[in-house]
């Protein structure tokens, strides 16, 4: 059974000039011990989905269809008899066996607490370890993250770290609880490109100890191309192409993949390669087209996208893509 | 041999961050002498981590700060301690695009204000109308309606707002821009149209840019030079392609070697140097090379000897490496 399901889960933000459709119809799978990379441009929903799942919706949010099973345990809003039932499932569950870890660690920790008390809260909370044996876990956490002196850091205030260390004490938050998936949300956005690099080894090398499943929300494909095992491609609050990052980023099918991949520079690749940028901006999710999201940027739009949501068409068992073009009866030229 | 329109010669820019009366005076050395050469209608990618100085460097290169010491040359005329009317006129030949296109518009001003103010500022035509033509005409050229005149910025998203802050930069036909960060606020997609635009600009009006940021992929697709900074100084500098592919300076090497490939056999097959450590601080820089302390090449010497830029092959390196 796979660790996390989602199936046609949609979430609606309720504005005052109407409803904006953030996430229309996502789903996807996700095994144990796999790292799922989920990119888009601002806006494409990647993250709302994310909040979706954990719980962690703004007040004006709200998960309108669709499931969500979690080791075996729906966790969609629905499911629970209110609110109140809901909120505290969920706070059972995240920093428990499920880990966060967000783009900005200064406004994740809390700047008036000691690193101490932050790590040893999800400990005490989830487990019934006494303080002293989670002052001990917590410091075995950041050894494991790779902060020097843990003894004497401990004791310091968030202030005190850069940005860097910061964000591996957010990781080490993650961490705590052996959770059995976690969700980072742009987790080396924020950092510069040497630091990113020792964020990113650090993920890598945890991989490999933990059977912890990642979600990995980012814009980067550089990040994406480093870490993650499959690929979902968002845009416009769907999922336009899933596949395993071989299938991603050497037989992209989407026009959108295809837009994306054609307009970053590779500086392993000889230059003067020009650039192609998609151009137009993406849709506005208030009053989202009825056909295909992509439909005003696409090159190849046909009729049909403009009246019609693209079916999914499967490619291999890992790789699917909802779009027109690739469908069983259009003419192929 | 195309001509050298600006020339930076070990200029220095610092800041005063004394706190308080009495207390020992501290100063971050932003930028501690860098020297370069910028060519005409050729693109200077400046590159560096956060607080390594590039953006400091921009900006008194347009004169928003004032230089400790050193030379910016442009056009061949010593430009760094200019005043008043010669500043005016200074600003008309070189124009700043700046990295936030939320911040640098001013929401209350239509977007045809907005690009028309320069042109006042300057006097550069006689009446409201030619100026409307002319803001008609380069909203054309950055990719905008002519209809958009009367409209404010918080009617566009970010690619947009980026071109009316390029019109604005061109309202003035200036023969230089510096580009500070001009993609980084902007989504990827986004981004290669207004790398594509600025190079487009530049074929067709003969301009020189001086290009900012911190994605190394992107500079190095639009710069014809390439300038490394880290922590005020100039580490390496030379043609892109050959800083890329032969970087020099310890620095350069993992700072290149940390940029993710989007290519997944490439990027979980490749061993990286990844530096350990963080910048040290600006107010305390290390003795000796900036960099000595995350260098694994480091020798007794980098820890008490400021190296000076070396000629090596078509570029400059400071790094007592390369000396003979």
């Amino acid at each position: 059974m796979a660790l996390l399901e989602i199936k046609n889960l949609s979430t609606q933000f309720t504005m005052e000039q109407g409803s904006v459709q953030a996430v229309r119809d996502v789903s996807f799978t996700l095994e144990q011990g796999e790292v799922l990379g989920i990119v888009g441009e601002s806006g494409s929903g990647k993250s709302q989905t994310m909040y979706s799942i954990i719980g962690l919706l703004a007040e004006n949010g709200k998960v309108t269809d669709g499931s969500i099973l979690f080791d075996g345990q729906d966790i969609s809003p629905s499911s629970f008899k209110g609110r109140k039932d809901y909120e505290e499932a969920m706070r059972k569950i995240r920093g428990n066996t499920m880990g966060m870890i967000f783009q900005d660690p200064m406004t994740f920790l809390n700047p008036v607490l000691k690193i101490e008390t932050q790590l040893i809260e999800p400990l005490m909370n989830h487990t019934n370890m006494s303080k002293s044996q989670a002052h001990e876990r917590a410091l075995e956490l950041m050894r494991l993250v790779g902060i020097p002196s843990p003894e004497k850091r401990i004791q310091q205030y968030p202030f005190e770290f850069s940005g860097g260390m910061r964000q591996r004490i957010v990781i080490a938050m993650a961490l705590a609880c052996n959770p059995k998936l976690i969700i980072a949300d742009e987790p080396t956005t924020a950092l510069d490109v040497t630091i990113q690099a020792q964020v990113l080894e650090l993920i890598d090398h945890l991989r490999e100890e933990s059977d912890s499943a990642i979600i990995m929300i980012t814009h980067d494909l550089g990040v994406v191309a480093k870490l993650c095992d499959r690929v979902a491609i968002m845009y416009g609050g769907k999922i336009v192409e899933i596949g395993t990052d071989k299938e991603i980023f050497y037989e992209p099918k989407h026009p959108y993949t295809l837009g994306l991949l054609s307009c970053i520079a590779n500086p392993e690749v000889d230059d003067d390669v020009e650039l192609t940028p998609i151009p137009g901006s993406p849709p506005d999710l208030l009053n989202p087209p009825k056909g295909c999201p992509f439909v005003d940027r696409c090159e190849k739009a046909m009729k049909i996208c403009k009246q019609y949501m693209p079916e999914t068409t499967e490619f291999s068992k890992t790789h699917q893509c909802a779009c027109w073009l690739n469908h069983s009866k259009v003419v192929k030229k | 041999m195309s001509e050298v329109i600006l020339s930076v010669k070990n200029l220095k820019t610092h800041f005063d961050v004394t706190k308080g009366l009495f207390s020992k005076k501290q100063v971050v050395k932003a930028v501690d002498g860098v020297t370069f050469d910028v060519m005409k209608n050729e693109t200077f990618g400046l590159v560096g981590e956060s607080g390594c100085g590039k953006s400091t460097l921009g900006r008194t290169i347009v004169k928003l700060y004032d230089p400790v010491s050193g030379n910016i040359e442009f056009n061949g005329k010593d430009i760094s301690n200019i005043k008043g009317k010669e500043l005016k006129s200074f600003r008309k030949d070189m124009q700043m695009i700046f990295q936030d296109p939320y911040a640098s518009l001013n929401p209350r001003m239509t977007v045809g204000e907005i690009i028309k103010e320069p042109m006042i500022i300057h006097k550069i035509y006689d009446t409201d109308k030619e100026r409307e033509e002319r803001v008609v005409e380069l909203l054309k050229i950055v990719g905008l309606k002519p209809d958009h005149i009367r409209r404010y910025p918080a009617e566009f998203s970010g690619g947009q707002r980026q071109r009316i802050g390029i019109a604005r930069a061109l309202a003035v036909n200036p023969k230089f821009i510096v580009c500070d960060e001009p993609i980084s606020a902007l989504d990827v997609s986004i981004q290669a149209q207004v790398i594509n635009l600025l190079k487009n600009i530049q074929k067709e009006m003969g301009l020189s840019y001086l290009f900012i940021a911190h994605d190394l992929s992107m500079v190095k697709h639009i710069s014809d030079k390439i300038g490394v900074m880290y922590l005020g100084h100039m580490m390496e500098c030379g043609p892109s392609n050959d800083v890329y592919h032969r970087p020099l300076h310890p620095y350069t090497v993992a700072l290149l070697s940390a940029i993710p490939i989007p290519d997944p056999d490439i990027a979980k097959t490749k061993n990286r140097i990844v530096l350990e450590g963080e910048i040290p601080s600006p107010i305390n820089p290390p003795k000796g090379c900036p960099f000595c302390t995350r260098c694994s090449k480091a020798s007794e010497r980098c820890y008490s000897e400021t190296p000076q830029p070396i000629q090596v092959g078509n570029r400059l390196v400071s790094c007592f490496l390369y000396e003979k």
